[in-house]
């Protein structure tokens, strides 16, 4: 096939993929937008099989039923509250795909005669070094998130010393390539020391920071690609790599807002053990009474409401008790109550998270109101439930400017005319940070399990 | 054409992809986040096509095939895994359930 023609057809793949990403500008279109891509990247492989010189179709066509096999199996079996997980894996395996697409490239083109062009080269020593760095942090946080290793910051002493000295010996071995010392060591070394650095600049983020580190790695495996564009000189892959290196950047600023933190300090701040000390602080000034309720109690609240507004956070998830959140709202609704979810943009672990699990607990998307839109409601709200979330509803964020989460974007759960935190114990959150919430005389306690309060609460309200 | 006038013409293509990109990202509802993260996952499967490119080389030898084929292999698993969960989750967002009361009176009306 002749190179106007495969790049004509490639342009109708760039096409698919740009109308993917705005179809997903609202729920009813997206599904189709996602069906139009796969049709876009089904002709990019047609078209690439019918490349001149092309070898080996059998091996190729092996490698996609195993690899397609193995990604069609996880992506049918996986759990909605695994999803983190999954797309870290399947942005790893993008990363590493790329990084060896470089090692062939050098392997081969090495032994000719004449250094390649600076650019190829340039473009060769940074997909490797991105790709390596995506795959190996990717599979960290797969391996955090799935809890083989565990979720906590890891954290030693001149870690970032160490880190440092790994990423500057990448950076010197691609340098030296680029400026035409032509040797494979050179890249295996690069290649060897951005997988070590990968894992090493994973190993200290802490769960709670994911949202923004597998962000992060999406824009990474991004950029990787659209590296590996310009080693190719391949327009499909420069356009498609750096739509997702947008879409990833996009995302992780989106995020570590959300969090108010920037993301120098979530890459290398360890947030677990930075405010341990701040909140012992806190935890000696909160004071006053936590008034606890019994689910009778919380019944009669919310089936004698006008407007009840559930606040899920990721220990809702956990208990997996969304289909039961969901059967409570519907028996109020079936009440005459009006329900809606409020969603903080970090409430899970990735961004949008949440969303996703009451979808899967059909809840529809109308009731689903993101932080802007839902914040104004809440003055209007009789009954504020808060399940398993804490930190996106302290108070403190807005008023308390000596608390770590100070300036955090939250909702405004104290607006609404009575509060109720359906908690486990008083233990803090993630961030050990005090919540003045619970001690707010508007707040009532409803303690115990998730999934089991509920399921009382679903009980009592049928009971009335 | 010449290596250097390519080189511009993908430069350009490159900036005006990022334009593209944020243009369209920022048009996407929280509430779509996580289908917009795995749906880009599955877009930057496309390295599926630079993986197969590899068996384009001269002068092919075993290194090459093996890292190849390794990497059709994660590429493949990056492209229907993307795709795959993208359209599981998307399939999930729902106005309202079908099956409701409301809905059931229209039926009837509709089929009398």
């Amino acid at each position: 096939m002749s190179y106007n023609v495969t790049n004509l057809l490639y342009l109708i793949t760039i096409v698919g993929f740009i109308l993917a990403l705005k179809f997903l500008s609202s729920p009813a279109h997206a599904r189709r937008g996602n069906q139009i891509a796969a049709v876009g990247m089904l002709i990019a492989v047609a078209v690439t099989f019918a490349q001149k010189h092309m070898t080996g179709y059998w091996v190729i066509a092996l490698g996609m039923v195993i690899g397609g096999g193995f990604g069609a199996v996880a992506a049918r079996k996986v759990r909605m509250t695994a999803m983190p997980q999954m797309v870290a894996l399947f942005n790893g395996v993008g990363g590493g795909a790329a990084a060896l697409i470089a090692l062939a490239e050098v392997h081969v083109i090495l032994p000719e005669p004449g250094r390649p062009k600076a650019d190829i080269s340039v473009a060769i020593v940074l997909s490797a070094l991105i790709g390596s760095v995506s795959f190996s942090g990717s599979m960290v946080a797969f391996s955090k998130l799935q809890e083989l290793i565990q979720g906590r910051p890891i954290t030693w002493r001149g870690q970032q010393f160490v880190n440092a000295i790994v990423l500057l010996v990448a950076v010197a071995a691609g340098i030296a390539l680029i400026a035409g010392w032509q040797e494979e060591w050179l890249l295996w070394t690069l290649v060897i020391a951005s997988l070590v650095f990968g894992v090493l600049f994973v190993l200290p983020i802490g769960g709670a920071d994911m949202p923004v580190v597998i962000s992060l790695l999406n824009a990474f495996t991004g950029l990787a690609v659209a590296a590996t564009g310009f080693e190719l000189m391949n327009n499909v892959l420069i356009v498609a790599g750096m739509l997702v290196g947008a879409s990833g950047t996009l995302l992780t600023l989106m995020m570590s807002r959300a969090m108010n933190r920037s993301i120098a300090n979530v890459l290398f701040g360890a947030f677990g053990q930075v405010s341990a000390e701040a909140a012992a602080v806190a935890a000696g000034e909160a004071g006053g009474t936590v008034r606890s309720a019994t689910a009778e109690d919380v019944a009669v609240m919310l089936a004698y409401a006008h407007k009840v507004v559930f606040v899920p956070g990721y220990g809702l998830a956990v208990a997996q008790a969304q289909h039961d959140v969901r059967q409570l709202a519907d028996l109020l609704e079936e009440k005459g109550v009006e329900v809606s979810y409020a969603i903080h943009p970090v409430a899970g672990r990735m961004p949008g998270h949440m969303n996703v699990l009451l979808a899967e607990a059909n809840v529809p998307y109308p009731q689903l109101k993101e932080m802007d839109e839902a914040n104004p409601e809440f003055s209007r709200t009789d009954v504020a439930v808060v399940v398993g979330a804490n930190d996106v509803v302290n108070p403190d964020a807005r008023n308390n400017q000596g608390s770590p989460i100070y300036g955090m974007p939250i909702l405004n759960v104290d607006d609404a005319n009575a509060v109720v935190v359906l908690k486990r114990s008083m233990n803090p959150g993630f961030a050990g940070v005090e919540n003045p919430l619970f001690y707010n005389p508007k707040t009532v306690m409803l303690f115990g399990d998730a999934k089991d309060s509920i399921t009382k609460l679903i009980a009592d309200v049928k009971a009335l | 054409m010449s290596h250097g006038t390519i080189l511009v013409f993908e430069l350009t293509i490159l900036v005006l992809s990022i334009f593209l990109g944020i243009a369209l990202i920022s048009q996407v509802p929280t509430l779509l986040h996580t289908p917009l993260m795995s749906g880009t996952n599955a877009i930057h499967g496309i390295v599926i096509v630079g993986a197969m490119l590899v068996f384009t080389l001269p002068d092919m030898g075993a290194f090459t095939w093996i890292v190849g084929f390794v990497a059709v292999v994660l590429a493949s698993a990056n492209v229907v895994g993307g795709f795959v969960v993208t359209d599981r989750m998307l399939e999930m967002f729902k106005k309202r359930e079908p099956a409701k009361p409301v809905d059931a009176t229209q039926d009837g009306k509709g089929t009398e």
